[in-house]
């Protein structure tokens, strides 16, 4: 086993494919994670997130392309994988007619863990805090409860990897914050940690992350660097909240998005053009309309927006 | 290293196997169903599924009115399969009766009764049955070869059978050979056996999917075969359970006797067992939902039931009912299973049928391992 070297390489991918009959869910990606990172994958339902997990813990086979996790090939080496990984799958998929220490034990013994076995286990019981849940079966328990079973159990075998589809969608504020907290626990400890999300915020606090659209990563990088490097300048426009402003924007062939937030617009110019600021004032001034514009950084939001949308031209 | 590994393997299956223990424990209507299918089945069907015919409604015409006819008449009375609803001097209104369907059988009896009783050219009694009722139609013969005018329990047929003597005055008359409960008992174990098994195991593998633990068991180093053998190991258990119970109901309820070995019997119905849970196990690799298993389980059933010579003679099936019937484990179970309980045979001599069933269980096996690789994909 390797240790925990920052700069070795958790998870390769080479143009790494998958279809499903004509569909093609994901489309040539090439991937780089290292080790003891949150690396996070950012897209919209349906835009291949889930299918990648899948491949790289060698529960679906690449149509195209290869992958590495540790070295390893996820079609050959799949069981050698297994052992060292731990997957937290989208819908809650621990037994509900079971206990929290049936579960734990049940996974427990799937892992071949050695032993103080209950010692494992009642560890786990308060880093996750269900001590209280011990004997209560998982189907009556909330959806925060849930996922931190479903965390305990994915990390009861001290995987290197923990590959985690979007595990916050059915959980409320607090228990996201307090997940997040533990994520970073785990990668302090080690862990390379992939996790996909279609929440922003949650993206941002990712070390590395990979802006995923219809099969193609189309952005990558720190947070940090992605938000600075984006191809769009972006304004918020306030007293211009009437109906007839935003249509008139977004009709600008260099917008690339408009988005309402209360009173204020934000919106999305294209780096091409230099005096996007003075034709919007032009604009607003024309139709009658007083406005304040004011130039801010660009969010996750705005990279997202502005590399889906840039993915989109580049296919017509 | 190696029996590291089996020991690392038989942990898994073993902790599939308590899992789905203790899943069963807490579905208390599948739980139900195990003992309470083959308890309601068994009482139903012992009672309901009766091929005696029996308080047939009747017409005489007693043309003679002699006391010798009076006592054939009463004879008839005696054997339970007749009930004389009318009597009647015209051979009109028996017509009538019979085209009216309020008498099934008709008995004529001829003036001249006593003269044809001493000589054997013509004959005694005329018979009539409605034919249109097919159960009906063997009756003519079973009353025809009755003696008549001998006395209970000593005509020709009461010799040689091990039947009470109180059954004799009905079944010697008419079904001497044959009384339904002990054919339908050792054939209901295998219906039993065929609808649960198949019914529980495809759905017990179908919900995990359905409920998304098949997902996080693909991640796990848990094996396919060792998913599969520990998921089915419960049933195993539960069929042999439900055996038993079918026996003692039989036994208690409808006397039916159990001739051969137990060691023979459990031996058979085990193997018996696993040919239908490895069509349980297929049935799940077809099936996305519980629903599809449960309709897949039935598509499987109702040929095994009709076909296997539970509900109708084999032989009298035509060549192509007969070849399907070849490939359900019930068909060979049926044979083997009355061959045990019934006549006492000893497992080589239902060896055939066994290989049979052996045969089947290693195809579908095969085809359910294969097929559920696919199914990770």
């Amino acid at each position: 086993m390797t240790g925990t070297d920052e700069s070795a390489t958790a998870i390769s991918a080479r143009q790494l494919t998958r279809k499903f009959g004509d569909k093609v869910a994901v489309d040539h990606i090439d991937l780089d994670i290292p080790q003891g990172r949150i690396y996070g994958f950012l897209g919209p339902n349906g835009s291949g997130k889930s299918t990648t997990l899948r491949m790289l813990c060698g529960m679906l086979l690449p149509s195209d392309g290869h992958a590495e996790v540790f070295g390893l090939s996820v079609v050959k080496d799949a069981e050698a994988i297994r052992r060292r990984l731990g997957y937290m799958p989208q819908k809650f998929s621990l037994w509900e007619d079971l206990t929290t220490d049936e579960n734990l034990r049940f996974i427990a013994d799937l892992y071949g863990l050695e032993g103080d076995v209950e010692g494992r286990i009642a560890q786990q019981r308060a880093t996750y805090n269900l001590e209280r849940l011990r004997s209560q079966r998982a189907g009556t328990m909330s959806g925060g409860q849930k996922q931190r079973l479903a965390l305990a159990a994915a990390t009861l075998h001290s995987p290197e990897l923990l590959l985690l589809d979007e595990p916050t969608s059915a959980v409320d504020p607090q228990s996201r914050r307090d997940f997040w907290e533990r994520l970073f626990q785990l990668a302090e400890a080690g862990a390379t940690i992939l996790v996909s999300t279609h929440y922003m915020d949650e993206a941002e606090r990712c070390h590395g992350l990979a802006i995923i659209a219809e099969g193609k990563v189309v952005a990558e990088g720190t947070p940090r660097a992605l938000m600075a490097g984006v191809e769009a300048n972006i304004f918020e426009i306030e007293g211009a909240d009437g109906s007839a402003a935003p249509r008139l924007i977004r009709d600008l062939p260099w917008v690339h998005g408009v988005t309402q937030l209360g009173i204020r617009l934000r919106v999305l110019a294209d780096r091409s053009v230099g005096d996007a600021e003075s034709q919007l004032r032009t604009l607003l001034k024309q139709n009658g309309i007083e406005a304040q514009i004011e130039r801010t950084d660009a969010s996750l939001e705005d990279v997202f927006v502005v590399a889906t949308k840039a993915d989109k031209h580049g296919e017509q | 290293m190696a029996s590291n590994r089996f020991r690392a393997s038989l942990r898994r299956l073993l902790a599939v196997a308590t899992k789905e223990v203790r899943q069963l424990s807490r579905d208390k209507v599948t739980f139900g169903m195990i003992v309470g299918v083959p308890l309601m089945q068994i009482t139903l069907f012992g009672y309901a599924i009766n091929y005696d015919v029996r308080n047939l409604a009747t017409v005489v015409q007693d043309d003679a009115n002699s006391s010798m006819s009076r006592e054939f008449i009463a004879q008839l009375k005696a054997t339970q399969v007749v009930h004389v609803t009318y009597t009647t001097s015209s051979s009109d209104e028996l017509a009538r009766l019979m085209r009216e369907g309020r008498a099934s059988m008709a008995v004529v009896i001829p003036r001249d009764f006593e003269r044809r009783l001493q000589s054997d050219t013509r004959p005694v009694v005329q018979i009539l049955v409605d034919g249109s009722q097919p159960s009906l139609a063997g009756v003519a013969g079973g009353i025809a070869a009755m003696p008549v005018l001998t006395r209970h329990g000593e005509g020709p047929y009461s010799g040689g059978k091990r039947m009470t003597p109180r059954r004799i005055e009905i079944r010697t008359l008419y079904n001497p050979e044959k009384r339904t409960a002990v054919q339908i008992v050792p054939a209901l174990i295998g219906v039993i056996l065929s609808m649960t098994m198949v019914l529980f195991t495809s759905g017990a593998i179908v919900r995990e999917r359905e409920r998304g633990n098949l997902e996080l068991l693909i991640a796990t180093p848990l094996g396919r075969l060792e998913l599969m053998v520990g998921k089915l190991l419960p049933y195993v258990a539960i069929g042999l359970i439900q055996t038993t119970l079918i026996m003692i109901v039989g036994s208690l309820l409808f006397s039916v006797p159990v001739v051969g070995h137990l060691a023979n019997l459990y031996a058979a119905t085990l193997m018996f067992i696993a040919a239908t849970l490895g069509l349980g196990l297929f049935v799940s690799t077809l099936a996305q939902t519980q629903f599809q298993a449960f309709q897949l389980a039935f598509v499987t059933l109702l040929p095994s039931i009709l076909l296997s010579g539970f509900m109708f003679p084999f032989e009298g099936m035509p060549v192509v009912a007969q070849w399907i019937a070849q490939v359900l484990p019930l068909t060979h179970f049926n044979v083997i299973i009355r061959g045990i309980m019934l006549r006492g045979a000893d497992l080589p001599e239902v060896w055939p049928q066994l290989a049979k069933l052996a045969v089947f269980l290693t195809v579908m096996l095969m085809i359910a391992v294969a097929r559920f690789k696919k199914r990770l994909d």
